[in-house]
């Protein structure tokens, strides 16, 4: 069930990418509350990765628990998108980043809750409701930040630029979806693009921001084709599996 | 400067060295209610630039092991307090009532628990 496995795998990978870069605001966010909030999206993600690798070692049937998929294989071989091993930046970088995952994940987990899959869609039923708080509290604080202070609305357009190529991303099909799409257990994500575009639209429009058009879209990440900033980020993720192999406490 | 400029992130304002013209976050008490039927207690506070995000940080400070069921967020601003130098005109007077603690009367049996 192949298919199957790098599914679930490609799910997992993003979800712990973008769990461990938020993670890594813990003591340097802006504000007391933000380092809270940061740290409950990062553990709201880390425990979907969770759950998605032990169910994806399961379907693989070779062995593999979560810490085996999470911290034993390298930057090639992970299925995350771009969008989520890209660097914190400011706190305006983080904002636009999980907004415009949050944007799609939540739509997409609504949709895999109704997965012929049974453990997908559990999985996905729990993501959703976070996910949802994910992109209301993202969303609250890009309004904030586009309509701020010069300074404010100024990081949040160059976060914007910056970020907004690794978007398309988030609705490729290739063959391995494709098959999994035919049989109901994955979501179309092509079919997702109308309501992200509603959702980030309007609150751009709120943020008095405006996306680039007409830009060229990044692609990669579910090939393993990655940015530079992966391999780093597991360097330092991975670094205590890999010194002491099966270290626990 | 927009709609929305009153507030800054003073820490990071103050660690660029600029921008502290601007007026501090503002501070939130917050309440919790933690069941059907009680009230709100009060729980701490938090600071945010206005209600909406008021209540988004105490969401994430305090309900983080399911405290609660319901929010609230006041301006601190809003809360008249007492003075604690007249805490002896306030609240001695009442020391010497004990009658008022419903611990003089007898419950009959049959009433069980009050």
């Amino acid at each position: 069930m192949a298919p199957l496995f790098d599914y679930t795998l490609r799910l997992a990978d993003s979800a712990l990418i973008l769990g461990h870069r938020l993670s890594e605001w813990l003591g340097h966010a802006p504000l007391l509350e933000e380092d809270l909030a940061l740290g409950n999206i990062a553990l709201d993600l880390i425990g979907e990765a969770r759950a998605l690798y032990a169910y994806a070692g399961t379907v693989e049937g070779q062995g593999r628990d979560e810490d085996a998929l999470a911290y034993k294989r390298d930057a090639g071989q992970f299925r995350n998108l771009l969008l989520v091993e890209q660097p914190n930046g400011d706190f305006a970088v983080t904002i636009t980043r999980q907004l415009l995952y949050s944007a799609f994940a939540h739509p997409f987990w609504r949709a895999l809750a109704q997965s012929r899959d049974a453990t997908l869609a559990a999985i996905a039923a729990k993501a959703e409701k976070e996910s949802a708080y994910h992109l209301r509290h993202a969303g609250e604080w890009l309004i904030r930040l586009g309509d701020g202070t010069a300074e404010s609305h100024g990081r949040a357009q160059r976060a914007l630029d910056a970020l907004w190529p690794y978007a398309g991303e988030l609705f490729e099909t290739d063959a391995v979806e494709a098959a999994l799409i035919a049989e109901g257990i994955a979501v179309d994500p092509a079919a997702l693009r109308p309501d992200w575009e509603r959702t980030v639209q309007a609150i751009l429009a709120e943020a008095t921001l405006a996306a680039p058009a007409g830009t060229w879209m990044q692609s990669g990440g579910r090939s393993g084709r990655h940015s530079e900033h992966l391999g780093h980020l597991l360097a330092s993720m991975q670094f205590l599996q890999r010194a002491y192999p099966g270290a626990s406490w | 400067m927009g709609a929305r400029g009153g507030a800054c992130l003073c820490r990071e304002a103050a660690g660029a060295g600029g921008g502290m013209s601007e007026a501090p976050m503002p501070l939130w008490e917050v309440f919790i209610r933690s069941r059907n039927g009680l009230a709100h207690k009060h729980v701490g506070s938090v600071h945010a630039a206005d209600a909406a995000m008021a209540l988004q940080a105490a969401r994430d400070v305090y309900t983080r092991r399911g405290e609660g069921l319901s929010l609230w967020v006041v301006p601190s601003s809003a809360i008249t307090a007492s003075d604690p130098a007249e805490k002896d005109m306030m609240f001695e007077p009442t020391a010497s009532k004990i009658y008022r603690h419903p611990t003089f009367y007898k419950v009959p049996d049959d009433v069980g628990n009050m």
